[in-house]
């Protein structure tokens, strides 16, 4: 009795310490995401978690107007109390109130009184501008209005989905037709060529940028949605070849016999049986391939370069962080908008996701 | 009888084989130029080239095993697993394995790939200042990275395990391994950010200063442990990852165990280091290996965090600004061969680990 009360103790201590874990992890998004829903002035003012009630001083009624002659460099007294300039200036707290100069030269003190408060100004501005290429009006912390070019975000989502569909589907088919013939086909050369796919697996890209990018520029290659796509198909035909043989050579025997005694061809067995009996397997790499394009930017830097008609999320956001890196309300939506795909995979596909996440994660 | 063709039929399967791998070639290669050059809507090109994607590639697989049907049973068995693996092994061929062969020559030439200049490059790598802060940083990555991420990715799962919202506090500390490190190095910038002045937007900045420290600016100012500020984002990122692994191992070990070291008075300290950390030794190993190849290749959030400036250069940033800022090919290709000697004990543990599972 005594150590199942001890046992449920602990879990509240547990309970409560994971609590504040998950806290810490989720508060960075949570202050992106908050963020790009206020108002470009408001972000550089004041910091994202003023949006939550909390207690500010605010200005009341109350004003106290000291006569003019108050010498400010000595001592000056308020309701029978002596605070310098400098306190005043600061703001000095006296009984639940504080004192502040509203106006130094017409010798104006404010009398504050602390309030709960929301800075919960929201808008949709920001992801608005920040997708659109055109211009728009700025609302800056002074009042001042000044121009600026949307940054043509929405070009960008549709680049990168143009990249990262096909960079997807044409080497998970690829590898998969390989996947077959290294589990169920004897041929000279197939140990060789596997054991070359599995040191592929963990290699650093960065050996094969430099050869590629000459041969690019030497087949024009350079900037082209082809060029891209063939160069992630083969970035991630080892691991996808190496996730997709594991699976194929799993399958029971049987199952073959039985349709090679049915006349069957390989052809046949691979597009009818193996492919259909896949579809968890290649849900799970399918996805792990896509998030690894959609989230990539090393290739893309190397071989998109400054194509801007062809330039993705993750180039375009690192382009602005560089040149725009005060304009808050551009990077939080920008960032976030580059989130929307995989935190959407992330909550509709976590099984697959997951698994496809714990076979790839060797990858380059 | 039947394997026994005759030679007519037998000239007649190679013409149409070859036809087909002919007429492969030309439609390929005009689809090929086609999306090269093309200059359409991005959505119709996305379109078209999933379709090629799909139909294409299929229909290169289909037609070339139609033509090796027309062979006699004993020819086709033999050319039928080139026509399955060839399209992977090729473009692997293209665009990865010889690509490193050329890397490796590469490196031993000078900046713009004319003269032979032997190990001057790696003499170099490993004596330059800015290569040698390079190569102290990455190992700083690797080292306080992976030791994070695997400790604070075990203690979640332990953690996790005991507690009454597993899936929950899994799914959260799970999540930012979705996103990409260029959107994280943005919410990491949110949260350094420094202003002059006493209102502080980041929100580090504003913790610091309510308990009435100075605000700093994190990832420029205070050399070297900006680089530190940089590797926290890693962990962020990277526990995730530890996390899962180290929850399915730990549900692995035996209930039994747990309950009579537990009825033997031992405590939840000691059960964890006496009993569960031995056994899932094997994981721990595994996703420290796994963490370690990946934090050697980091790039994408020193490159969006700080460029690379304030002294946080790692390799992968070296190399690419030497090869693709001062075209330094030589230097380049040496930084690139210096991350592949790096990973190339998990590159033999891997493969015999393959051999011994029986794999071949």
């Amino acid at each position: 009795m005594v150590g199942s009360k001890k046992r449920k103790g602990n879990k509240a201590v547990v309970n409560i310490v994971l609590g504040i874990i998950c806290f810490i992890w989720l508060v960075p998004t949570l202050g992106l995401f908050i963020s790009s829903f206020r108002p470009a002035a408001d972000i550089l003012q004041t910091g994202w978690w003023k949006v939550f009630p909390h207690q500010e001083w605010k200005a009341s009624d109350d004003v106290i107007r000291l006569s003019k002659d108050v010498d400010l460099r000595g001592p000056i007294e308020v309701n029978g109390k002596t605070y310098t300039d400098a306190q005043l200036k600061a703001g000095v707290v006296e009984g639940g109130k504080r004192l502040m100069w509203e106006n130094r030269r017409a010798r104006m003190i404010s009398v504050q009184t602390e309030g709960w408060v929301t800075k919960s100004n929201l808008t949709t501005e920001n992801y608005k501008n920040v997708l659109s290429g055109k211009e728009y009006k700025l609302k800056k912390a002074d009042g001042s209005e000044t121009v600026q070019k949307g940054s043509g975000l929405s070009q960008a989502f549709l680049n990168t989905l143009t990249i990262a569909v096909p960079a997807t589907i044409i080497p998970v088919l690829i590898a998969s037709f390989a996947a077959y013939a290294f589990a169920w086909l004897r041929f000279p050369g197939r140990k060789t060529m596997f054991v070359t796919i599995i040191a592929m697996l963990v290699i650093p890209l960065q050996v094969a940028l430099i050869p590629v990018l000459k041969d690019y520029t030497a087949l024009g290659l350079n900037g082209s949605y082809l060029g891209i796509w063939l160069a992630h198909t083969a970035f991630g035909l080892p691991l996808v070849t190496y996730f997709m043989y594991n699976f194929i050579s799993q399958l029971p025997k049987d199952l073959f016999e039985s349709a090679f005694i049915d006349g069957a061809s390989h052809f046949t067995i691979f597009s009818r049986l193996i492919l259909p009996l896949s579809v968890p397997a290649l849900a799970s790499i399918g996805i792990f391939q896509f998030l690894w394009v959609w989230n990539d930017y090393l290739v893309s830097l190397i071989f998109i370069g400054n194509q801007p008609n062809v330039q993705v999320m993750s180039m375009k956001i690192a382009d602005l962080v560089g040149s725009r890196g005060n304009d808050w309300h551009l990077l939080t939506s920008a960032a976030f908008i580059s989130m929307l795909m995989p935190l959407a995979i992330f909550f509709l596909l976590q099984k697959y996701f997951v698994r496809g996440l714990m076979g790839g994660s060797v990858k380059g | 009888m039947g394997t026994q063709a005759k030679p007519g039929i037998r000239l007649r399967a190679v013409l149409i084989s070859l036809g087909i791998l002919l007429a492969n070639i030309v439609v390929n290669g005009l689809i090929f130029l086609f999306f090269r050059d093309s200059t359409l809507n991005p959505l119709l090109t996305a379109v078209l080239a999933v379709l090629w994607g799909v139909v294409g590639v299929y229909l290169i697989y289909y037609t070339l095993t139609f033509a090796a049907e027309k062979y006699p049973d004993k020819i086709r068995g033999r050319i039928l697993p080139f026509i399955f693996v060839g399209p992977a092994v090729l473009l692997l061929g293209w665009l990865l394995v010889l690509p490193a062969l050329r890397t490796l020559y590469l490196s031993f030439f000078d900046a713009s790939s004319d003269k032979f200049v032997g190990l001057a490059n790696y003499a170099a790598v490993f004596s330059d200042r800015l290569l040698g802060t390079a190569l102290r940083n990455n190992l700083l990555w690797v080292f306080v990275g992976t030791l994070a991420c695997v400790a604070f990715g075990l203690l979640i799962a332990i953690l996790a395990d005991r507690s009454s919202y597993e899936k929950t506090a899994k799914s959260i500390i799970f999540m930012p391994m979705a996103i990409s490190f260029v959107a994280a190095g943005v919410i990491w910038k949110f949260v350094y950010y420094y202003q002059p002045g006493d209102e502080q937007i980041g929100l580090l900045n504003a913790i610091v200063t309510y308990f009435g420290g100075q605000p700093q600016a994190w990832t420029s100012m205070i050399q070297p442990w900006n680089n530190f500020f940089l590797i926290l984002i890693l962990i962020w990122m990277q526990t995730g990852f530890a996390m899962v692994i180290f929850s399915a191992a730990i549900k692995g070990v035996p209930d039994d165990i747990l309950e009579a070291a537990r009825v033997d008075g031992s405590g939840e300290i000691r059960i964890f280091f006496r009993i569960i950390i031995p056994f899932i030794s094997t994981t721990i190993l595994t996703v420290t290996t796994t963490i370690i190849v990946f934090t050697l290749k980091i790039f994408d959030v020193v490159m969006v965090m700080t460029g690379g400036q304030y002294d946080t250069e790692v390799v992968a940033t070296q190399f690419y600004r030497q090869f693709f800022m001062y075209r330094n090919f030589g230097y380049g290709s040496t930084l690139a061969i210096v991350l592949l000697i790096a990973v190339l004990p998990v590159i033999f543990v891997n493969l015999r680990q393959f051999r011994k599972q029986g794999g071949f």
